[in-house]
């Protein structure tokens, strides 16, 4: 018997839904993102205004100063629906166990400098914290924001930031004891250093607007959080004496906060070059919060730069506004 | 002129590196089989790092380009941005 292979090649007759076909034009394929993103945002149907703040609707835009024509003008460049998500964080956590068992097995955090040691808990410990009300702050984003390419980021944020805090604390247990996170939390709460900061962390719990909450979490203060602490302080200066096994340990910091930048930078971008107003706008708050930032994170860079501290956080602060001038904002 | 063509598995990975190609060589031809995207080019076709990273958000290795390739055809010049396929003339 001859049996003759033939190919029959079908055309779907769709190649994605209407919706995103209308924003991407023609019937093209769509990316995952582009489904898992656009239009998203439940627009209609709400019955009821909130009785916890009636002025608005439980999906509102109003709540922010900032105004969008159309709130899917935002994109994430890292294209982060929830499955690439996922995989790109299961990646880099199966690096950061590498890391921490490279670390542990080696008995690196035994060899660390005693004094460098304590210095590493005195900086990172309380730094959870922080990340806590990053954790927080994005989680608040995402729930009083509008439409999804503007909202979906940030609660992968929201978790980055609870991982950022969970590493942190296996940092100090790694290196102490449990004491060590009772000692924090006791810095944190009273020692003059960090008084700056647990009030600008406070603070933005309280802000209404979440695109100022935004600017407040991501744009200023894990702009010059990250790039001081974990560039320049662990990276730089406490490698250079003998503190490698600390930047292993951190290394996710380093990495996330060189990712998520990106996507910061393109939402600053997206919303300053939507209309002059919304330029302004921004403008008035990064200034505001880049400073409090500033001011906030000086006594905590001091702790581990003493009278270097100064000139660091001058160059971080530089080069934040370099940053945000790629942006298309000038502060 | 002849023609050097590419041909990728069509999948999410791929997806922005075909859009990359297409948009670096306004003459190539686009073809679209099941599970399979051949791309046409008269004479030369460039794939450039730089136009893939744009479109995923992250660091880009030519390499990774391999895992979803069936197959070229033409001479390879290949160098860390840039992947060209041409024939001599």
């Amino acid at each position: 018997m001859h049996i003759d292979l033939r190919t029959v090649s079908i055309k779907p007759l769709r190649q994605t839904f209407d919706h995103v076909a209308r924003r991407i034009g023609g019937d093209k394929p769509a990316s995952r993102y582009q489904e898992g993103t656009f239009d998203l945002q439940a627009t209609a149907n709400f019955h009821y205004r909130p009785t916890w703040d009636p002025q608005h609707e439980i999906f509102d835009a109003s709540r922010s100063a900032i105004r969008m024509a159309d709130w899917y003008t935002f994109k994430d460049p890292r294209q982060f629906y929830y499955g690439a998500y996922t995989l790109a964080r299961a990646k880099q956590q199966d690096t950061a166990e590498a890391n921490f068992d490279f670390v542990e097995s080696r008995g690196l955090a035994a060899d660390l400098p005693v004094e460098l040691r304590d210095t590493v808990l005195k900086l990172l410990v309380p730094l959870r914290h922080v990340a806590w009300g990053a954790n927080m702050n994005n989680a608040a984003i995402c729930a009083y924001g509008y439409g999804t390419a503007f909202t979906q980021p940030c609660i992968y944020q929201s978790m980055d930031q609870l991982g950022i805090a969970q590493y942190l604390t296996r940092v100090g247990l790694l290196l102490g004891d449990v004491e060590v996170l009772d000692d924090a939390k006791a810095a944190w709460m009273s020692d003059d250093a960090w008084q700056g900061l647990r009030r600008y962390v406070e603070d933005s719990f309280v802000v209404k607007d979440p695109f100022e909450l935004y600017v407040a979490q991501n744009v200023a203060l894990d702009g010059l959080l990250y790039p001081l602490v974990f560039e320049a302080i662990v990276d730089d200066v406490l490698a250079a004496k003998g503190g490698t096994a600390v930047a292993m340990l951190t290394q996710f910091m380093t990495d996330w906060y060189g990712e998520t930048k990106k996507w910061v930078d393109a939402t600053v971008k997206t919303a300053a070059a939507e209309s002059a107003d919304n330029k302004a706008q921004l403008e008035k708050w990064i200034v505001h919060w880049r400073d409090r930032a500033a001011a906030a994170l000086l006594p905590v860079a001091r702790l581990a730069l003493a009278e270097g501290a100064d000139a660091v956080l001058e160059d971080v602060v530089q080069q934040f506004n370099t940053r945000l001038a790629k942006a298309g904002v000038t502060v | 002129m002849s023609t050097v063509f590419i041909a990728l598995q069509t999948n999410e990975d791929t997806r922005p590196i075909i859009e990359a190609i297409t948009a670096d060589n306004p003459h190539a031809r686009i073809n679209e089989a099941p599970a399979m995207v051949k791309i046409d080019a008269e004479g030369k076709l460039t794939v450039r790092r730089s136009s893939i990273e744009e479109r995923i958000g992250r660091d880009f290795d030519l390499q990774e380009l391999h895992i979803n390739l069936i197959s070229l055809s033409g001479n390879i010049d290949e160098t860390d941005d840039e992947l060209t396929l041409s024939w001599n003339a």
